[in-house]
């Protein structure tokens, strides 16, 4: 059985103060086997990408080993000094996020509107 | 569900990842037929996805000639997951992951299945046999709460008559 491969679409949206937002849309399952698709995307950006958004709206099955993969680009992303929002996770993933506590790290918002309007600076 | 059918039904996947998926989607039809609510069923489908990946990586190592069996058995209200490989077991207990260590890089991304496991099931064991192979065992009860509510009665039962 082949996993559902991981596609992610970069976007650019703005946010409510008008600042641009780099939107990472990842499709697909997020595995051991979803590198490519989460940190090559991340470090594929371009040099002064200050907010950045996950969009996990069209994931159905994450696991530990894509869940390591995100922290990954958290760690990357803080090193940075960007600031990441998150939003389109199914419940049980939020349940998974705050469990393994990625919420010190991320906000895990209900929708897009509401991840953008986080992005104050 | 009559409480003396104890009824089993048993997978044998290959060592391979994303095979694991057959796993969490046969014990889905079969919470769902017993009357787990969806939150359990997510925490089912997660805690047998992580430790079939276990038993394929660490258990298995990954070799594709070695298959990963999975048991579920049901009885009236709770259900069984065994899954075995043919490792020799964990080596240590794997504590909780450290978040802050995590992003510091004090300690590896990964690391998170044993814990996820823990987590979401009402009792896990996990047991070595290096000459037969290992399982994890886990259960999830159709009424966690009121189980657990009868253990706290009996206890303060037993304390009064003492």
């Amino acid at each position: 059985m082949a996993e559902k491969t991981t596609q992610a679409r970069v976007e650019e949206v703005q946010s409510a103060s008008g600042a641009p937002v780099t939107v990472l849309r990842y499709t697909g399952d997020i595995t051991s086997a979803s590198k490519a698709a989460v940190l090559g995307t991340y470090q594929g950006l371009p040099a002064g990408t200050k907010r950045i958004l996950l969009d996990f709206s069209g994931v159905d099955y994450l696991n530990s080993s894509g869940i390591a993969l995100v922290i990954q680009l958290m760690i990357a992303a803080s090193k940075g000094g960007q600031i990441v929002q998150t939003f389109g996770l199914k419940p049980h993933f939020i349940k998974v996020f705050t469990m393994v506590g990625l919420t010190r790290y991320t906000t895990l918002h209900p929708d897009e509107k509401t991840a953008c309007a986080a992005f104050t600076a | 569900m009559d409480d003396d059918a104890r009824k089993s039904i048993e997978l044998q996947l290959p060592t391979r990842l994303g095979f694991e998926k057959v796993a969490m989607n046969t014990a889905e039809s079969v919470a769902r037929m017993m009357g787990f609510a969806d939150e359990r069923i997510e925490d089912l489908k997660t805690a047998i996805a992580e430790a079939c990946i276990n038993a394929m990586e660490h258990g298995n190592k990954l070799d594709e000639t070695l298959s990963v069996g999975v048991v579920l058995s049901m009885d009236a209200d709770k259900l069984e997951v065994k899954v075995h490989d043919k490792g020799s077991g964990p080596q240590a207990h794997t504590a909780a992951p450290d978040i802050d260590k995590k992003m510091h890089e004090e300690e590896g991304a990964r690391g998170m299945g044993m814990f996820l496991i823990e987590s979401l099931v009402d009792e896990v064991e996990w047991v070595s046999s290096p000459r037969s192979g290992s399982y994890a065992r886990m259960v999830i009860r159709l009424h966690p709460n009121e189980e657990a509510e009868a253990i706290v009665l009996e206890q303060k039962d037993a304390e009064t008559r003492e």
